[in-house]
């Protein structure tokens, strides 16, 4: 195992991202390349899990599009986002807050933890 | 062709120049020790072959012992032939994984992991029966008929039935080439090898 995380150092991007885990709320600013132009789009939303080792970790946001959920994947080491906000920190108890799906409204909402 | 013996380490993926997420198996390719060197001549035929990974003494017979004593090296674990190389290579001689670099593509063989008896679905891609009402039951992935009856009043060789699978020689055409990192004997190709972490490869350009 020691040879492949050797290549993973090998291919490894340093990032500032802030540290963010299930329950978050973060903005991910995305480059998307139309033709030649590229523009940056934001996504907000609650992080719901965290996943993967090494170069291959993603991580997935959700947000609520009018009345219909959006789910988006994104691999922590793509060289399409462009920065990572973090605008909440929520106080969930597990690490995978896939209960999130099924709540909507005012029992959507995640308590706000002040972190240390 | 020429080539090398590796082994297989893991996959992961990397991100390419474009920004593509590209799934990537890593290899431990070489190096390996020239063990004999055929010639027309002598053989009827020119190659090289290669062996891989030392063996233990204590694990090897004396025919081995000598005919690698010869190219000044131990008995090797794996051994293969190899020919049409660029260059002329001597007995005990070390090829690396240098030999890939600027190739694009390469093929790789390995033995396909072991999935034991299995049935006509999994082992030959059988559709089974789609349905599990109108009053079918306990048969949904079983094979239907064997063929017809009083004429040919057998079974044609060859028919697909369920049986062993997996555990076969593999070759896997035209792999791209991602990475070659010589100070660990890397290479790196997109996509999928045969076998399991640690299985032995025969790399080939």
């Amino acid at each position: 195992m020691d040879l492949l995380k050797l290549v993973e150092k090998e291919f490894a991007t340093e990032n500032d991202y802030p540290k963010f885990s299930a329950g978050d709320t973060i903005t991910v600013h995305y480059k998307i390349i139309e033709g030649n132009k590229e523009r940056i789009q934001q996504f907000r939303g609650t992080v719901i899990q965290k996943k993967g080792a090494g170069i291959t970790k993603t991580f997935t946001v959700r947000k609520m599009s009018g009345n219909v959920g959006v789910e988006r994947i994104f691999p922590e080491n793509s060289p399409f986002i462009d920065k990572i906000e973090r605008n909440k920190s929520g106080k969930v108890r597990r690490a995978r807050i896939f209960y999130l799906r099924e709540l909507t409204g005012k029992k959507a909402r995640i308590k706000e933890q002040v972190r240390r | 062709m020429a080539g090398l013996l590796g082994k297989k380490v893991g996959m992961t993926s990397i991100f390419s120049a474009e920004g593509k997420n590209v799934p990537c198996t890593v290899i431990e390719a070489g190096p390996c020790v020239v063990t004999q060197v055929k010639t027309v001549d002598k053989d009827g035929y020119s190659a090289i072959q290669l062996g891989y990974v030392d063996k233990k003494e204590k694990r090897s017979n004396k025919a081995e012992i000598g005919h690698n004593k010869k190219a000044g090296t131990l008995p090797k674990n794996k051994v293969a032939e190899f020919s049409e190389f660029k260059e002329d290579y001597q007995l005990g001689d070390v090829l690396t994984v240098d030999l890939f670099k600027g190739d694009l593509w390469v093929d790789i063989t390995g033995v396909s992991k072991g999935k034991g008896f299995q049935g006509v679905v999994k082992r030959h891609g059988f559709a089974g029966v789609n349905d599990a009402t109108h009053g079918q039951h306990n048969r949904l992935r079983a094979p239907g008929s064997l063929g017809a009856s009083s004429y040919p009043s057998r079974v044609f060789k060859g028919m697909r039935m369920a049986g062993r699978m997996g555990g076969d020689r593999v070759k896997m055409l035209s792999l791209r080439v991602m990475k070659v990192i010589p100070e660990s004997n890397l290479l790196l190709v997109k996509g999928s090898v045969p076998g399991p972490k640690g299985g032995y490869l025969i790399i080939e350009k």
